[in-house]
């Protein structure tokens, strides 16, 4: 029986099959375990910093806003180390590979942010890593195809079904039913069976620990509202877990809406999705009536996943989370804007999130402070948004 | 109606074990699957493992998602495949008929209204490729209230704890894995260990049928040896459909020849 909570109410669980079910609770021990050594926390906490460059700065944005009764705030995960928070939870698990003696680590990526986080932290401990990534992303995200590449890992191009994240998560778990003895399957994101929406929370919850610390010594209250994209939710979760328990503070998830829940080429899970089962785990996702599930979209390829961690489901359906959708064209605009008024170029999933802050600074009409948790740098979507907007920025 | 007991006692008679083909239903199209299976019947399966088309097929390797893709092109519906089970049960009374598909088919339909239109169809068994023991209670409820057995795995890692619940939960067979990973002729089945096959007896679990990576008739024949009731074939089956797709008559000629030899091979000495 499991040692930690492997439900969210009624979302989460343990839909996998039973192959795998020892590798899950070798995983849940190891953690379980990890969590109350001293020795393994030093070493974390001290890769975090000293490696990864934790705290993270938060900044005021200064020209963005045009609404005075809104302070806007960035929690500046786009400067950890590999472009993305990706890498605070991908140095946990990491270590959990090496406290359970396995060799190898099995990754999937979406927009190759995880996969470069992953390929960096086994260069960096001496693990050996493969790593599946749809055929379409590798194509539209080739620099991160590059890094991880030089860092030592193996990209594996997976053609099936849309080609994107869905099918390399496929691929990578069909991989760990065969070689769950030496290799961990590293999952990148806050979904999945248990334990992994639990593990993945746990490893980025200080992203919501610092920023609280950070708006408290700022701003001597809580902020009005933290705002993050959800495509599987790893990021978001990080930013809500400190919040949770402070109904003051508003949490709000954002999805993607592609070319418009009107189409079917979105992403929105909890915005339009339905209850069922996907890679192991009960929650909101894109389903025919058959319940096939169906092929998500979005321009940016860390948000194309047509799940949603199972605690997001949760968070949605007691109302304490309130989760929203913003389109390609205004994430794109986003994206633009932020470039423009402060000099940060973000990834087009944090434009994503930072698209309906702006939304709700415009709206404001009492003192507000919201903080937008801008997940990663925008470095590798350059190739996609010069093909989108290109013509904009000729001579 | 105990299709499963009536084959196991009707082979013990004759000192043999069970060879069961799995093909997925609607592969290539729903008209040619439907000679697909019969063929599978005439040419001597003692029963058949019937797949359901699924975009998502995580426990399956190539062969078997290539089964669900031709499927799914033709435009096969969960619907047509019950239809097609409807008209087989029709035709063929006696052969036990069971079911591996994914969990979310059977959730999106409801657990209890699966169950229901699935026993109507006349099929025997459910196994749920990704429903480990942990999340069966819902599904082993409504097997129960519909009639169907609940067809759990034995995994080649199963510990004492796991073999005590499917020893105290399965009914029909039991589903042993011949190794680790996904569905495929690629990569052999083990032999079980006699260790295996003896705690399954042991802790009362019903009969053992040994699937993943059987493909050959000496395969059948070592499986049976080990103490195993019979094999399950799956990519070894597909294969031959994958390989025929333009020539549906050599297609049904081939897996007419393959039941028969590996039928062959459950023959004790």
């Amino acid at each position: 029986m499991n040692q930690l909570e492997a439900k969210f109410g009624d979302f989460g669980g343990m839909y996998v099959p039973e192959l795998l079910i020892p590798a899950l609770d070798q995983l849940e021990a190891a953690f379980v375990d990890a969590k109350d050594d001293p020795e393994f926390q030093k070493e974390f906490l001290g890769l975090l910093k000293d490696y990864a460059g934790r705290p993270t700065a938060m900044t005021l944005t200064r020209n963005l806003v045009s609404n005075p009764k809104v302070k806007l705030y960035l929690k500046r995960e786009d400067l950890l180390h590999g472009g993305a928070h990706k890498t605070n939870q991908v140095l946990g698990q990491a270590l959990l590979t090496k406290r359970m003696g396995k060799t190898e680590v099995i990754a999937e990526t979406g927009a190759g942010q995880h996969g470069t986080a992953t390929a960096l932290a086994c260069a960096l401990l001496g693990l050996k890593a493969r790593i599946y990534m749809g055929a379409k992303d590798v194509e539209r995200q080739a620099p991160n195809v590059f890094r991880m590449r030089l860092m030592g890992a193996e990209v594996i191009p997976v053609s099936a079904g849309s080609g994107t994240l869905k099918d390399a998560v496929n691929e990578a778990m069909r991989d760990w039913s065969a070689n769950y003895d030496k290799a961990h399957y590293l999952l990148g994101t806050a979904a999945g069976p248990h334990p992994f929406p639990h593990i993945v929370r746990e490893f980025h919850r200080m992203i919501g620990e610092e920023t609280r610390a950070q708006i408290m010594e700022k701003e001597q209250r809580l902020p009005d509202a933290v705002i993050a994209c959800v495509g599987g939710g790893s990021n978001a979760i990080g930013m809500f877990a400190d919040f949770i328990d402070e109904e003051s503070v508003r949490l709000v998830g954002v999805e993607p809406a592609g070319k418009g829940l009107h189409t079917k080429e979105h992403g929105a899970t909890i915005c339009t999705g339905s209850k069922g089962i996907l890679h192991g785990s009960y929650t909101y996702i894109m389903q025919d009536h058959e319940g096939q599930i169906e092929e998500s979209y979005s321009v940016s390829a860390g948000l194309d996943y047509p799940a949603v961690g199972p605690q997001h489901a949760h968070l949605a359906d007691i109302g304490r989370a309130e989760y929203v959708s913003v389109t390609d064209d205004e994430a794109l605009n986003a994206f633009k804007l932020l470039a423009r008024k402060e000099g940060i170029i973000p990834a087009l999933e944090s434009a994503h999130a930072l698209a309906h802050a702006l939304n709700m600074a415009d709206e404001a009409e009492d003192d507000t402070i919201l903080v937008v948790n801008l997940s990663g740098r925008g470095d590798k979507d350059i190739g996609v948004v010069t093909k989108i907007l290109g013509d904009e920025f000729d001579g | 109606m105990d299709r499963y007991g009536d084959m196991f006692k009707r082979l013990n008679a004759d000192n043999a074990g069970a060879f069961v083909p799995f093909v997925t239903v609607g592969d290539p199209c729903i008209e040619t699957s439907e000679k697909i299976i019969c063929q599978l019947i005439e040419s001597g399966a003692d029963a058949l493992e019937l797949g359901l088309p699924y975009s998502d097929p995580i426990a399956d390797g190539p062969t078997i998602q290539a089964a669900s893709i031709r499927a799914r092109e033709s435009k096969v519906t969960t619907a047509q495949c019950f239809e097609l089970l409807g008209r087989v049960r029709q035709k063929y009374p006696q052969i036990p008929i069971g079911l591996l598909l994914y969990s979310n088919l059977v959730m999106s339909a409801g657990i209890e209204a699966f169950y229901k239109r699935a026993s109507e169809a006349g099929v025997d068994s459910i196994l749920i490729a990704d429903v480990p023991l942990r999340e069966a209670k819902p599904f082993l409820a409504a097997a129960e209230h519909s009639g169907i057995n609940q067809i759990l795995i034995a995994p080649p890692n199963a510990s004492d704890e796991t073999m005590a619940l499917i020893g105290e939960h399965s009914s029909g067979y039991t589903y042993l894995l011949g190794r680790a990973g996904v569905t495929g002729a690629e990569t052999a089945a083990e032999i079980p260990a006699a260790e295996l096959v003896d705690k399954l007896s042991q802790y009362q679990c019903a009969p053992p049928l040994l699937g993943f990576g059987i493909s050959k008739p000496e395969q059948v024949k070592a499986a049976i040896d080990a103490g195993a009731a019979g094999a399950i074939s799956g990519s070894a089956t597909v294969n031959i459909i994958a390989q025929n797709l333009d020539d549906t008559r050599t297609m049904l000629a081939q897996l007419d020849t393959f039941v028969s030899a590996m039928k062959a091979a459950t023959q004790k000495d």
